[in-house]
């Protein structure tokens, strides 16, 4: 069967979920850290440290789900460092997430030497496209499990930022560093938590790189998903669950160049492959403005300011 | 102690610390990965100052870090934190070769002349993009320039695949060669291009504009305090420009000089972090251009250990970016410590 431009589509809807997996982890980590009023720049280096972990323990312990998990870990160091590098006076939080994403990408190539060329087990996918005869379709709908936990974790993450008491103090300390002082809430903690939780999801993150898709280790595996995840965040206006359209769109977005080549269009390839980043750029050109805040956004942050 | 030697003293101390806890830290790291630190450090300093080879070394790779620096160091005089200095090597070289590409028939001199121009223009300009966007649409600098970079090195990409391809480079698409007759040749009596003297030039002139004219002491106080500038009729918008622009053309001027002086072609090889390295020198030398000089070298010869230390003690090339992500994050912790060390002036006794 012929499905020529309808492959299209396919092909960027299917790469809307396959390569917007790693964005959504991300950006639900800097959502839940920037909510608490700090940015982690950083994000960058933890991805990348959260491939090569999962990528190595998957490797030794033929467990792919067990690296995710150590992957989760290692992102929570990352970002508790950050975190409480950030809580002594006059440190700079943009700064300091400048450092660790030199930092964590380092210390990933260092670690990672020895796994570029060994194959790691692969994590399942749930195929969602049996039905279908037409291959594209069927390959597209091959959906990866930490995408639906995605979907739970954006889901859930808003529900208890809006209705539960840790949700409520996680805001008050972004919205406010000195009401919530005055509260008797521990600001600095609560920031710490935030943050290290947030690098725990962008471990995850890291990890569907190593572990699906790509599926490899190399040091070029990331090209600034962690970065670009501040700037979804604004789009999503700090909600989870908008983190999870935007995600969706900018892996559709990053999808078109290689859809469009496998049609026979190649001119252009890099600069399909640069729209992520245009939009992500076009987007922050269109929301902020000098005169007004954006609707949602947590006042301690500095990035707004 | 008067107060002046403490504001002098204090910052020298507090980074010679910083470098030590650097090293410890560092040392610890390699100890951990079974490596003897003590070794590699001799290993380092052998590579990087032990002979004349190596100190040209170094100073090779120092040249382009004084410049991408000062792509992060003048912006920083404005509050900013702009680490857009990958983006401005790149197009600065792109534009480079570029430019001397349509004037084939030109004197040697014309040609590196309208490169430097070209470079120095495109990366003023890639540079100036984030300024704008941060003063005219509250556009966070950080992220916009970060993303300018990928934008950059997609543009290289095409351009060098597509219109300004050499069929003839085939496994690592180039622009045409500029010529061996247009490339800059070495600083007699040595193996040193003349890119180290650039780079020392312009934090001079850099050092120079900041602090000895009114526009420098102009955007002091327009980092200092926007509000407190505007009232006095200070033009910020205008001065965040024009020091973007300065700053971008240094980097620019970078990526000129890699073209003209050792590539001879513009192509991926732009992109060698020397914009990401170049932040952590303008983070060290706490953005004073003069200070650039020494931290540069002493990154260049960082980096320029990283072969020996792969070869000597099999450690991976990426264990001097670990090194300088030690020290970056210990500089940025030290913040902390200004003010704790220097007397306060007793209560009530002005």
């Amino acid at each position: 069967m012929e499905v020529g431009w309808w492959g299209v589509l396919i092909a960027v809807l299917g790469g809307a979920i396959r390569i917007g997996t790693p964005f959504l982890f991300v950006s639900l980590g800097e959502c839940l850290t920037e909510k608490s009023g700090r940015i982690n720049l950083g994000l960058e280096g933890t991805l990348v440290m959260g491939a090569m972990t999962g990528y190595a323990v998957a490797l030794h312990s033929g467990s792919p789900w067990l690296g995710v998990l150590c992957a989760g870990l290692a992102g929570m160091t990352l970002g508790a460092l950050h975190s409480w590098l950030c809580s002594f006076r006059r440190v700079n939080d943009i700064a300091v997430g400048i450092a660790m994403m030199l930092f964590g990408t380092g210390l990933a190539f260092f670690l990672g030497k020895p796994y570029i060329q060994p194959s790691a087990p692969r994590l399942p996918s749930i195929d969602l496209g049996g039905w279908s005869d037409v291959p594209q379709l069927s390959a597209a709908l091959q959906i990866n499990a930490l995408f639906l936990l995605g979907v739970i974790v954006a889901i859930a993450l808003g529900w208890m930022l809006k209705h539960t008491a840790w949700g409520l103090k996680v805001r008050v300390v972004g919205e406010s560093a000195d009401a919530a002082r005055a509260l008797g809430l521990p600001v600095d903690r609560i920031r710490i938590m935030s943050t290290a939780l947030g690098g725990f999801l962008a471990g995850i993150g890291g990890s569907y790189l190593s572990l699906y898709y790509p599926f490899n280790w190399s040091e070029g595996l990331s090209s600034g998903q962690g970065l670009m995840a501040v700037a979804l965040v604004i789009f999503a206006r700090w909600k989870p669950v908008g983190c999870l359209w935007v995600s969706l769109l900018w892996g559709g977005a990053a999808a078109l160049g290689p859809s469009l080549q496998s049609v026979g269009i190649t001119g252009g390839y890099y600069i399909f492959n640069a729209i992520p980043y245009i939009m992500t750029l076009a987007v922050m050109i269109i929301t902020c403005s000098p005169r007004r805040n954006l609707a949602g956004v947590p006042h301690e942050l500095t990035v707004t300011r | 102690m008067p107060h002046t030697l403490n504001k002098a003293l204090e910052p020298f101390l507090i980074i010679v610390g910083s470098l030590s806890v650097s090293m410890v830290l560092f040392g610890a790291f390699v100890a951990a990965a079974g490596a003897n630190p003590f070794e590699v450090y001799q290993t380092m300093y052998r590579a990087a100052f032990g002979t004349s080879f190596s100190w040209q070394n170094t100073l090779i790779r120092a040249a382009p870090l004084m410049l991408t620096a000062l792509c992060t160091a003048l912006p920083g005089y404005l509050g900013l934190i702009i680490i857009g200095g990958e983006g401005a090597v790149v197009m600065g070289g792109l534009f480079a070769a570029i430019a001397a590409l349509t004037i084939p028939d030109a004197s040697p001199m014309v040609v590196l002349t309208t490169m430097a121009l070209a470079g120095m223009a495109a990366g003023a300009i890639w540079l100036a993009i984030g300024g704008a966007l941060r003063h005219y649409r509250a556009v966070n600098e950080t992220i916009s320039s970060l993303l300018l970079n990928y934008i950059a090195i997609a543009l290289l990409n095409h351009l060098v695949t597509s219109t300004f391809r050499d069929p003839e480079s085939l496994n690592h698409p180039s622009t045409h060669h500029i010529g061996e007759a247009n490339m800059i040749g070495l600083i007699p009596g040595t193996d040193l291009h003349w890119g180290l003297v650039f780079g020392i030039v312009a934090c001079i002139l850099s050092w120079f504009l900041m602090h000895h004219t009114v526009f420098g002491f102009s955007s002091q106080i327009a980092g200092g305090n926007v509000r407190a500038a505007q009232i006095a009729g200070l033009p910020v918008g205008r001065l965040i420009l024009i020091v973007c622009c300065v700053a971008g053309a240094a980097g620019g001027l970078a990526g000129m000089v890699e073209v003209a002086a050792i590539h001879g072609r513009a192509n991926d090889t732009l992109n060698a972090n020397y914009g990401y390295a170049g932040i952590l020198v303008a983070f060290v030398a706490r953005n004073n251009p003069l200070a650039i000089i020494p931290v540069a070298v002493l990154l260049g010869g960082i980096r320029a250990s990283s072969g020996l230390l792969q070869r000597v003690h099999e450690l991976p090339d990426a264990t001097v970016l670990v090194m300088q992500g030690i020290i970056f994050l210990v500089i940025l912790f030290s913040e902390t410590l200004y003010g704790r060390f220097s007397r306060m002036p007793k209560q009530g006794a002005v």
